[in-house]
């Protein structure tokens, strides 16, 4: 399978990036690592005219100590969070959802802003996010903001990226002392979840959900009734509300509402 | 049809040049443009792992990556592993402990497993396993492929039930 044409641009730095963007308009796709982007163009369900590698920016792959948070450049690949030793201390589900995307050879050219800007409901970052509440830094014309990520995701492969920024950083708070889970399930290794939970308790409880939506989710009933001090029982007996789960060769909705459930109690048992 | 792009890269030592299209996947360029045809394609979705090479000396599948993006980068392909002849010690081991079959997915198998070594070079039979989570033998011969990784990295396997 070969992608359509398109015109090809390499940018070194952000603001090369967003120059491109204003010139291209809708025309163009930022591209990361890849690895979202090119199946999409290989089955021609994607066919930007202009590709804007932003890849090499260097600029924008980094993991620091930010005080109050660990700020991560939009271009770290993968590998580079699974590894970290940063963030293995101060928001370690986050080393270890990274190492459950794909395969090594996956999270070698992946990135987490690639990932999160994706916004595939199937994918593990975003719930990482979700559960951990961080928020994203995108640039545009008029400046920079920050988006939390209950704000983000806002429909299925659509986020608040307008199509002239540029997502920069990731910042994630410090929760070193956090009890946390993340249940995959699947059935091959290296498949996207049928159904994925992140749970991060430290003081309240995020439940974020993989693949019951068209975006990547927070179980909002589960949340509430921790804080309303549910049992583990009660309160992953909510797993599926206000969800709508997909249905594909691998479950109907009500399989995965089902495995939203166990896997919310799993989740909340292991990190109990 | 979009303009051409000039691209330089190394290959297994050898500087190259080119002019390819944009859409150009890299495992195209390195099998229909340099010639080297060891590294398979598989699958075409990045599931398989029969196009596993290495970039800057890390696993990546060169189905997923454009040509365009190793501009600049230091590329080893199966073909470049041996030195003067002289096997690899994935390459002997996979030989030795019968870590192939149809010998399709191997050249993957043995990029993968190289790169796995270069990052974790004692790994555990579950370290190599998961590891080689990315790779695929359609005759199911992980047993041997792993015994073959532990016996490249100076371990014998114990059980694994070949």
């Amino acid at each position: 399978m070969i992608p359509a044409t398109f015109d090809y641009l390499e940018v070194d730095s952000a603001d090369a990036a967003l120059a491109a963007l204003a010139e291209h308009g809708d025309e163009a796709k930022l591209m990361a690592g890849g690895h979202s982007l090119i199946p999409l163009m290989k089955f021609r369900l994607a066919t930007p005219a202009v590709v804007v590698d932003i890849g090499r920016i260097s600029e924008l792959s980094y993991i620091d100590d930010s005080g109050g948070h660990i700020a991560i450049g939009a271009l770290t690949r993968h590998r580079a969070l699974e590894t970290s030793d940063l963030v293995k201390a101060q928001a370690p589900i986050l080393a270890h959802v990274a190492g459950q995307v794909g395969d090594p050879a996956v999270r070698h050219r992946g990135t987490l802003g690639g990932s999160l800007a994706h916004g595939d409901p199937a994918s593990d970052l975003p719930a990482a996010l979700l559960a951990l509440g961080g928020s994203v830094v995108v640039r545009g014309p008029s400046g920079e903001r920050e988006i939390a990520a209950s704000d983000f995701f806002t429909g299925f492969l659509e986020t608040a990226l307008a199509p002239d920024e540029l997502m920069t950083e990731v910042r994630i708070p410090k929760v070193p002392n956090a009890k946390w889970s993340y249940q995959k399930f699947n059935r091959r290794a290296q498949d996207w979840a049928i159904v994925g939970v992140a749970a991060v308790l430290n003081g309240e409880s995020r439940v974020a959900l993989v693949n019951m939506g068209a975006t990547p989710i927070q179980a909002g009933a589960v949340e509430a009734a921790l804080a309303a001090g549910a049992s583990i029982d009660e309160a992953s007996a909510k797993a599926a509300e206000g969800t709508s789960p997909p249905e594909d060769l691998n479950g109907d909705a009500e399989y995965r509402a089902h495995l939203a459930q166990v896997l919310v109690k799993r989740a909340l048992t292991e990190a109990s | 049809m979009s303009d051409k792009i000039r691209l330089e890269m190394t290959v297994n030592g050898q500087s190259h040049s080119a002019d390819v299209e944009p859409r150009t996947l890299l495992v195209h360029f390195l099998r229909d443009d340099l010639g080297l045809t060891g590294t398979n394609v598989g699958c075409d979705t990045s599931s398989c792992g029969a196009c596993t090479i290495h970039i800057d000396g890390e696993s990546a599948k060169s189905c997923t990556m454009l040509a365009a993006q190793a501009r600049g980068a230091n590329i080893t392909t199966i073909e470049g592993l041996a030195v003067s002849g002289e096997l690899h010690p994935m390459q002997q081991a996979f030989m030795e402990c019968h870590g192939l079959q149809c010998g399709y997915c191997t050249p993957g198998m043995v990029m993968a497993a190289t790169s796995l070594l270069n990052e974790n070079p004692k790994p555990s039979e579950h370290e190599v396993r998961e590891g080689l989570e990315g790779n695929l033998c359609r005759c199911t011969g992980y047993h041997n492929i792993v015994k073959a990784v532990l016996s490249a990295s100076g371990q014998s396997a114990q059980g694994g039930g070949a």
